[in-house]
């Protein structure tokens, strides 16, 4: 995974742009066109996608001799590092999920409770105990300045 | 015309002043404030993270509170950048350079009351510009007609896309995709439903706060959760640290009026971001320079001018955003979208149609920096305990914040998972190494722009030479087309060095 998403970024990218634009073209080309004078919803996005699709192919074209893409200063992140840590997404859109599942089924407080203890376990270096106490702490936020102070419609707890 | 701006800004110092609009000015100054002082949060997820909490307001306050977390979270960036050596602001990349050496010398403090010196300089200077060039381009702006809004804007979005940070084609990419998502909902003039998937909540477009939020938040937090690590010492500054002394004022003085000029010129240019400005303002202070080897170790001219640079520049995009309702950056495209949200169109119109908004926020401009400069004194100490706070309890109290931020616009659950996906999306496309601000950019403008062209178009009667015929248009085409031009020319130059360079 690492040696593909390090070896030439820009390959994937401006293929990854190819696909985008194409599948625009493709899709614009459904609406009516019209011509120039009177422009059809269709024109505009298929004229988009083509130049993007063109742009995409210039990317990967040029790949191989674009090196060191940005001078950055102080290197907060430098360096190539896959973009996927599984424990983070899982944590991040699992809480995600979690929350839209229980906003309904739930109520405010365990919807916040959970979005937030998930999203804290993706971090590999929170504890369970820390992940609670940090869940609480913002289910006291919820319900004091969102449901509270700022009337959010949201019932506390509700079911179904 | 100058009295008119004069009568102007007293009203408007008075719509800045009634108590009610103040604290809200407060309040987001306050708040961006804090949220930009906190390791990996940029203005741009600041505004974002905050944005929901005008939808309740009214025009006035909302905007007025939108520009102080504006202002406040430039402020905030400052901080961790001189003191953590972290851009979480790209501008203020500039600042790490001598700032941190500064910061290890001991003499952080004095670094960081230079640069809110010199950023409260800065912006009064670009208000004045703002105050006396809106009018001009107002009355420049009415004559416009679609051909010519059409060039201006594709001359912002091509300078916005390649003279930002990264790689200028990758830019234009991303320009393009925003223009691509601006497609998605109802085409206005034919009321074709296009792009939506079949999803009915997508009628009405892409959600500007579940776009924003999905971006510069959720993307930001799969990128860097479990990878980013934050240095955790800091050093302790008190308020009596930050008090410079003459000798340093007037060793400041000189960058920051040249920063200032330098900022105020690239203002006034559609589409050069801050970054570049900064980066400009540092490099020519370097340049005049009598001393140039002390740059990097803690020169504070360095600071002074990046600083004064970016926050002249911050202030001079404002004329453009809410006279032409062209925005100049993404930040700008932001608030111009939230302003949209609340019913408002910017363009020529605004001043004489919402004289309280417009006077109002430039009036307030002043009050929100002084105050800022006023609080960021005393408020030091606890700006360099939020630097301590860890990401890892930080990214889950915020995502719940974007939740339930996206969730209260208007109580839909689609716009989470909407969020969501465009937050995968975008770690994907961070992780390709597209720069993502560009998105914001093509997606705000998009609409404006499909509309513009088809009106011209219309006019022509489908001939393409109207944005040539038209002398004022063919200005900015033949602007965007040496931009290119002199992409593609360094481009050329930069692999022929690189050949012999190795990779850093």
């Amino acid at each position: 995974m690492r040696s593909l998403f390090s070896y030439n970024k820009d390959y994937y990218g401006g293929g990854l742009m190819i696909l985008v634009g194409l599948a625009a073209v493709r899709a614009g080309t459904q609406y009516p066109m019209g011509t120039l004078a009177r422009m059809g919803p269709g024109l505009f996005p298929t004229a988009l996608g083509a130049i993007l699709a063109a742009i995409g192919l210039a990317i990967a074209l040029s790949a191989r001799s674009a090196v060191a893409p940005s001078p950055h200063p102080a290197g907060s992140e430098s360096g190539a590092h896959p973009a996927f840590d599984p424990r983070a997404w899982g944590g991040i859109i699992g809480g995600t999920l979690a929350f839209m599942l229980l906003s309904k089924y739930g109520g405010l407080v365990p919807a916040t409770f959970a979005l937030v203890f998930i999203s804290a376990m993706g971090d590999r270096e929170n504890s369970l105990m820390e992940a609670f106490l940090l869940s609480i702490s913002m289910v006291v936020i919820a319900v004091v300045a969102f449901w509270w102070a700022l009337q959010l419609q949201f019932s506390l707890f509700s079911w179904g | 015309m100058i009295e008119q701006s004069l009568l102007g800004l007293w009203y408007g110092f008075g719509v800045a002043f009634d108590p009610h609009n103040l604290m809200w000015s407060l309040f987001g100054v306050l708040v961006g404030n804090l949220v930009g002082v906190i390791p990996g949060m940029g203005t741009m997820s600041t505004i974002s993270v905050l944005l929901p909490l005008t939808f309740g307001m009214q025009p006035v306050p909302a905007i007025l509170m939108l520009a102080g977390i504006f202002y406040g979270s430039t402020y905030g960036g400052a901080i961790s950048a001189i003191l953590l050596n972290l851009p979480s602001h790209p501008p203020h990349a500039v600042a790490c350079l001598d700032g941190y050496p500064l910061t290890k010398q001991g003499k952080g403090g004095k670094a960081l009351g230079l640069a809110m010196l010199a950023s409260f300089f800065a912006t009064g200077f670009g208000i004045l510009v703002m105050l006396f060039a809106s009018p001009l381009l107002v009355a420049v702006a009415f004559k416009f007609g679609p051909a010519e809004i059409f060039s201006v804007m594709l001359l912002g979005l091509l300078a916005g896309s390649t003279m930002s940070r990264g790689s200028a084609i990758k830019g234009v990419a991303m320009v393009l995709l925003g223009l691509l998502c601006g497609v998605v909902g109802t085409d206005v003039n034919s009321g074709t439903v296009r792009f939506s998937f079949g999803v009915h909540e997508l009628w009405d477009g892409l959600n500007l706060i579940a776009l924003a939020l999905g971006m510069f938040a959720v993307g930001d937090f799969l990128l860097n959760v479990n990878r980013t690590v934050y240095a955790t010492h800091s050093a302790s500054v008190r308020a009596r640290d930050m008090m410079p002394n003459w000798a340093d004022v007037k060793q400041s003085f000189l960058p920051m009026l040249r920063g200032t000029l330098i900022g105020t010129l690239f203002g006034a240019m559609p589409g050069t971001g801050p970054t570049i400005t900064s980066f400009i303002g540092y490099a020519f202070e370097r340049k005049v320079s009598k001393t140039p080897e002390r740059f990097g170790h803690g020169a504070i001219e360095g600071i002074v001018a990046s600083e004064a640079a970016s926050h002249a520049k911050a202030q001079v995009d404002f004329v453009p955003t809410m006279c032409l309702g062209i925005p100049g950056d993404p930040i700008m495209a932001l608030i111009l979208g939230a302003l949209m949200i609340q019913g408002i169109t910017p363009g020529p119109q605004l001043i004489t149609e919402h004289p309280d908004l417009f006077w109002g926020l430039i009036a307030s401009f002043w009050v929100g920096n002084a105050l800022l400069l006023l609080l960021n004194v005393p408020m030091i100490g606890i700006w360099v305990k939020v630097l301590r706070v860890p990401y890892r309890y930080l990214f889950p109290s915020a995502m719940f914040f974007v939740v339930i931020g996206v969730y209260s616009h208007d109580s839909n659950l689609f716009h989470i998972a909407e969020m969501l996906a465009i937050g995968a999306a975008t770690a994907l496309l961070m992780a390709l190494k597209f720069p993502i601000a560009p998105i914001l950019l093509g997606f705000v403008l998009g609409p404006m722009v499909e509309e513009n062209f088809r009106r011209a178009l219309m006019v022509s009667n489908g001939s393409m030479s109207i944005f040539i015929d038209r002398p004022v248009s063919a200005g900015f085409v033949a602007v965007s087309a040496l931009l290119i031009l002199l992409q593609i020319v360094a481009y050329l130059r930069g692999t022929r060095n690189k050949l012999g360079v190795l990779p850093t």
